[in-house]
């Protein structure tokens, strides 16, 4: 296994709220895991997943199948999928952050790593972190604003990587 | 069951999801050497699927993948290269 052409994974991550934060880290990490060679292109709103602290929080606006659950209380509580109109979701201030805060707990209560930490185990497995250099352009970012290890680079950098991939995915 | 393996690690993966025990395990497997035995306990139910998958892929050799029955799940892997 170890002599033949390593399989090889390209994502593409563009969005930035919590839920979509994972992905690329579980995936990206889970393949390193395996041996796999792996990229991870971050364009728009997938950008300030480089920052060192991920403030990416998660709305249940325009998020019809998310469940507003509590993290505390009894199982048949926590079960409970609290039906919130938009009306409330949209107009009451503060009132993402505290969906994000209840989907953290709920994270934490059931063992799942951070954003953060599977970020730093792509790193030490040797992922590749490219910034889309056009994107962080228009939305001033620096690569400065980045954790170290972070690459710079565009469109071709990306595909060059993704042409002999075994699997891509845009997320 | 596995007493006649000599182990040389035991990595304590218990109350870590997907991908941790994964992830930690191949972090564990990079510092041994080859031939060393490495024990790892996860309660992940999707672990042993997820070691199975890895060590195809790996080509490290999974000797033991059981349901302890208690909610843990133990594993021991062998480094073969």
């Amino acid at each position: 296994m170890a002599e033949e052409k390593k399989r090889r994974l390209a994502l593409i991550a563009s969005r930035g709220t919590l839920d979509w934060a994972y992905p690329p880290f579980i995936l990206g990490s889970g393949a390193a895991s395996m041996d796999w060679e792996v990229a991870i292109f971050f364009t728009f709103y997938g950008l300030p997943l480089l920052k060192p602290k991920i403030s990416a929080q998660v709305s249940p606006l325009g998020n019809p199948a998310m469940p507003m659950n509590m993290p505390f209380g009894p199982e048949w509580f926590q079960k409970i999928n609290w039906p919130i109109p938009n009306l409330i979701m949209s107009n009451v201030p503060g009132f993402e952050a505290m969906a994000t805060g209840l989907m953290k707990k709920t994270f934490k209560n059931k063992g799942v790593a951070t954003v953060e930490e599977l970020r730093e185990m792509c790193l030490e497995l040797g992922v590749r972190l490219i910034a889309c250099q056009m994107t962080m352009d228009v939305f001033g970012f620096k690569k400065e604003d980045f954790i170290d290890g972070v690459e710079i680079g565009g469109a071709a950098t990306f595909l060059e990587f993704a042409a002999d991939a075994d699997v891509n995915l845009f997320i | 069951m596995s007493a006649q393996y000599e182990i040389t690690e035991t990595l304590d993966c218990k109350g870590l999801c997907c991908p941790m025990p994964v992830v930690k395990t191949k972090i564990a497997i990079k510092k041994l050497k080859v031939g060393d035995i490495l024990e790892m306990i996860a309660t992940d139910p999707g672990s042993i699927p997820d070691m199975e998958a890895w060590a195809r892929q790996t080509g490290h050799e999974l000797l033991v993948a059981e349901d302890l029955g208690n909610g843990e799940y133990r594993f021991l892997i062998k480094k073969t290269h």
